[in-house]
């Protein structure tokens, strides 16, 4: 006889590991990603390419520096390199791409150990970085135009949720913001990020990953609906401060945040009670700096806030134990 | 019907042995009858080298109530009483060793000729202590003890178990297709042992024939239940959970909500040794897996060793683990020169490309393992502890509710060895205790 394995049970294992995990998740962003470069053309390509490139290369090099295994094969880095790259504007220049892709996987996950061990999100550790670093590039958004139309110098404007921030300070109400079609914002015909315009692309690959078992509901439905109560509580009080639940749903980077963000699996809670309650903190805590805050985004910051609230939301989250004395 | 929190779906993959027949495994030259094939108390062997044996014969005194002896498989004389690898511990063990005469004689009286209904309880009890008769799921607890409840403790449910909810594994499935009779017979004994006027017979769904010949032969008294296809089913508080809506409380046992669970080949072994006073000398058991030629479900006496029983079954092909019981909690083996035991409800040869070979990575906090968990723990946090032996940390969260069912390993993306972590923590655990008390 040949020599034989020993191990401890169970000797049979689910086909379903990272790396396949992970690309569940590219796949599932492709959507909202071609949306992306249909609307900004090359510029997009190249962020993204950039984005995920530079990901990649600074994980292999600094898991060769630090001597340990070299596990860019597991796909994480690639996936925060486009989750990256969707959080950016499209007119992002390729040095500033790279830099957030170092801080990404440097400062977001591998001074904590690596995969597994980082506690903030690391694509959102860097666009927040960029944003703080760079505020005018990283707040200058090239307006939509379809692909094949664009010339060189794109036309900027502001986003919806920024335009709404603008009448609020100096009207002190949203109907002095220019009036939008919710169409285009669920179709993605905005300006944002490059990943985050089309609602339904990101509804679509959101709706992949649950019927494929990598996320569940629980966390995009508590996010989207809080948002949703919260806005709609508002708006029904008064309509003139305050934009519709709708409006708020389908702009900024809620859809990606709801469904690719916030439910990272590393940097969030792993019982279902606690991704219900990490869900609504999200949605709170982003109705609460869209509406009152300085920035006219809250979603990032939303999420890396409640990415330190996880151990916290773990401890008290725990599942009710088989047999457990009453 | 309510049914258990968590759960995975493996491939079943019984198809390889589900629909052969039992086949008789010829007598062998020599048997190894190992002496602790049981949970509890040891035994200590009373025959010695030289001795002749008789088929039946009981070969070793059980130390204290928790115990059982174990018999003679065939006549011949005893060769030796040694040690051999115990295939659960992994170490060298108390073992007899027989070599058969050929003529598979029978001990003076056996097979006796009686009628178990006009029997007591206490002679029921001595009956199947006498015989040997552990639980044949694999756990091999003394049945006799499990019928003995003590005072206090009020029986209102007995659950026969056919779940069988280990894939690959039918052994229990052909015994209810070929010996309904002797399933519900030995079911009827331990009802009347536990003064029981009702028992349930619980099979898992993806067995239809089973659940069909078994209704038609069971009586008014005994209900059969199709059971939803999710392992652990069988497991002894998920199968409770599923039929009764009854929790086992955490440290407790079945009898603490008023319930028995016996495996159906230890209700067979019953009526064998309440009937005709024949002890547990053999038992069905699945030859199964990719890794062997021909599988096959056969009849084998305990103390038959491993290799000859593969070579029965067409011999090893790419064989990559050898393993006693199912996939998911089986052990695996380092040698086939093991004996076959009454707890072997499978010896499974899995290939390279049937079972998981990989080295795992640091845990990503995904959850498959919490919603897998069906005792409610958190692996991921209990492996993690388990890396670093902090034992302390894991009881408070739970380390002694788990049943090592494997299904938070199964489902781990990063291919943590959760269970190995867990039975590292509870071998610390179980040391410290029995150094607290030896000092």
């Amino acid at each position: 006889m040949k020599d034989v394995f020993v191990s401890s049970s169970p000797h049979i294992h689910s086909p379903e590991d990272i790396p396949w995990i992970m690309r569940q998740v590219v796949y599932a962003l492709i959507p909202g990603a071609l949306v992306g470069v249909y609307f900004f053309g090359l510029p997009a390509i190249k962020v993204i390419a950039v984005s995920m490139v530079s990901c990649v290369l600074v994980e292999a090099l600094w898991q060769k520096a630090m001597k340990t295994r070299i596990q860019v094969n597991d796909w994480s880095a690639a996936l925060t390199g486009l989750l990256l790259a969707m959080n950016l504007p499209a007119g992002c220049p390729w040095w500033m791409v790279a830099i957030g892709s170092a801080v990404a996987i440097v400062f977001g996950k591998q001074v904590y150990g690596g995969l597994g061990s980082n506690p903030f999100n690391p694509a959102l550790v860097a666009r927040i970085f960029l944003l703080i670093s760079f505020p005018v590039a990283m707040t200058t958004w090239p307006q939509p135009r379809p692909f094949f139309t664009q010339t060189a110098d794109a036309v900027t404007g502001a986003t919806p949720l920024g335009a709404l921030k603008t009448a609020i300070f100096e009207h002190q109400t949203v109907t002095a913001a220019p009036p939008i079609d919710l169409m285009d914002p669920f179709l993605g015909n905005i300006g944002g990020s490059l990943g985050e315009i089309s609602a339904l692309a990101l509804i679509l690959g959101g709706l992949y990953l649950i019927i494929r078992r990598i996320i569940t509901w629980h966390t995009p439905v508590a996010f989207l609906g809080t948002v949703a109560v919260f806005t709609g509580v508002l708006w029904k009080i008064d309509p003139n401060i305050y934009a519709a639940p709708a409006f708020h749903l389908v702009t900024g980077g809620l859809m990606l945040g709801a469904f690719f963000m916030a439910t990272d699996y590393v940097t969030t809670p792993i019982s279902t009670r606690g991704k219900v309650v990490f869900g609504i903190g999200c949605g709170l805590i982003t109705v609460i700096i869209r509406i009152w805050g300085g920035y006219p985004e809250g979603v990032a910051f939303s999420i890396l806030i409640m990415n330190a609230l996880v151990p916290l939301i773990n401890r008290a989250t725990q599942p009710k134990r088989f047999g457990a004395q009453a | 019907m309510s049914a258990f929190k968590g759960g995975v779906h493996p491939p079943e993959e019984k198809a390889l042995v589900r629909d052969k027949a039992i086949e008789t495994f010829p007598l062998s030259p020599l048997y190894h009858v190992l002496v602790q094939q049981h949970l509890g108390a040891p035994a200590r062997p009373i025959v010695k080298a030289g001795d002749q044996v008789k088929k039946g014969q009981v070969l070793t005194e059980p130390m204290g109530f928790v115990s059982v002896p174990v018999h003679a498989p065939t006549s011949g004389r005893v060769r030796d009483v040694g040690k051999m690898v115990h295939p659960v511990t992994g170490l060298l063990s108390p073992c007899i060793v027989i070599e058969a005469d050929g003529n598979d004689e029978w001990a003076d009286g056996l097979p006796l000729e009686r009628d178990p209904f006009s029997m007591a309880k206490d002679e029921f009890l001595e009956a199947i202590r006498n015989a040997g008769i552990v639980g044949m799921g694999g756990a091999t607890f003394p049945t006799h003890v499990k019928l003995s409840p003590p005072e206090g403790k009020s029986i209102d449910t007995l659950i026969i178990n056919g779940v069988e909810c280990e894939p690959y594994l039918s052994s229990d499935h052909r015994l209810m297709l070929e010996e309904p009779e002797k399933v519900i017979k030995g079911t009827k004994v331990a009802m009347r042992v536990l003064g029981l006027d009702r028992a349930v017979i619980a099979i898992e769904g993806n067995k239809p024939d089973a659940v069909r010949v078994m209704k038609e032969k069971a009586p008014r008294e005994i209900q059969v239940s199709s059971l939803a296809v999710k392992y652990p089913q069988g497991s002894e508080k998920q199968l409770i959970k599923a039929l009764t809506n009854r929790e086992v409380p955490s440290g407790g046992l079945p009898m603490d909500v008023g319930t028995v669970v016996q495996n159906a080949g230890t209700a067979a072994a019953i009526w064998d040794a309440c009937s005709s006073g024949i002890p547990l000398i053999e038992r069905i058991t699945s030859v199964t897996g990719r890794g062997v030629r021909d599988p096959k479900n056969i009849r084998v006496r305990v103390g038959t060793v491993v290799r000859d029983v593969i070579e029965f079954c067409g011999g090893l092909e790419g064989a990559a683990k050898i393993i006693f019981g199912g996939p998911m909690m089986g052990i695996a083996q380092f040698t086939q020169e093991i004996p076959v035991m009454k707890g072997t409800s499978g010896i499974l040869v899995l290939t390279e490309k049937d079972t998981n070979i990989s080295d795992y990575s640091a845990c990503i906090s995904c959850g498959r393992c919490v919603e897998a968990c069906p005792m409610g723990l958190i692996p991921s946090t209990l492996s993690k502890l388990g890396e670093r032996g902090m034992w302390e940390e894991a009881s408070k969260i739970g380390l002694m509710d788990c049943i090592e069912c494997g299904c938070c390993t199964y489902v781990c993306p990063a291919r943590r060895p959760i269970v190995h972590f867990i039975k590292h923590l509870k071998a610390l655990s179980r040391a410290a205790a029995s150094k607290k008390k030896g000092a």
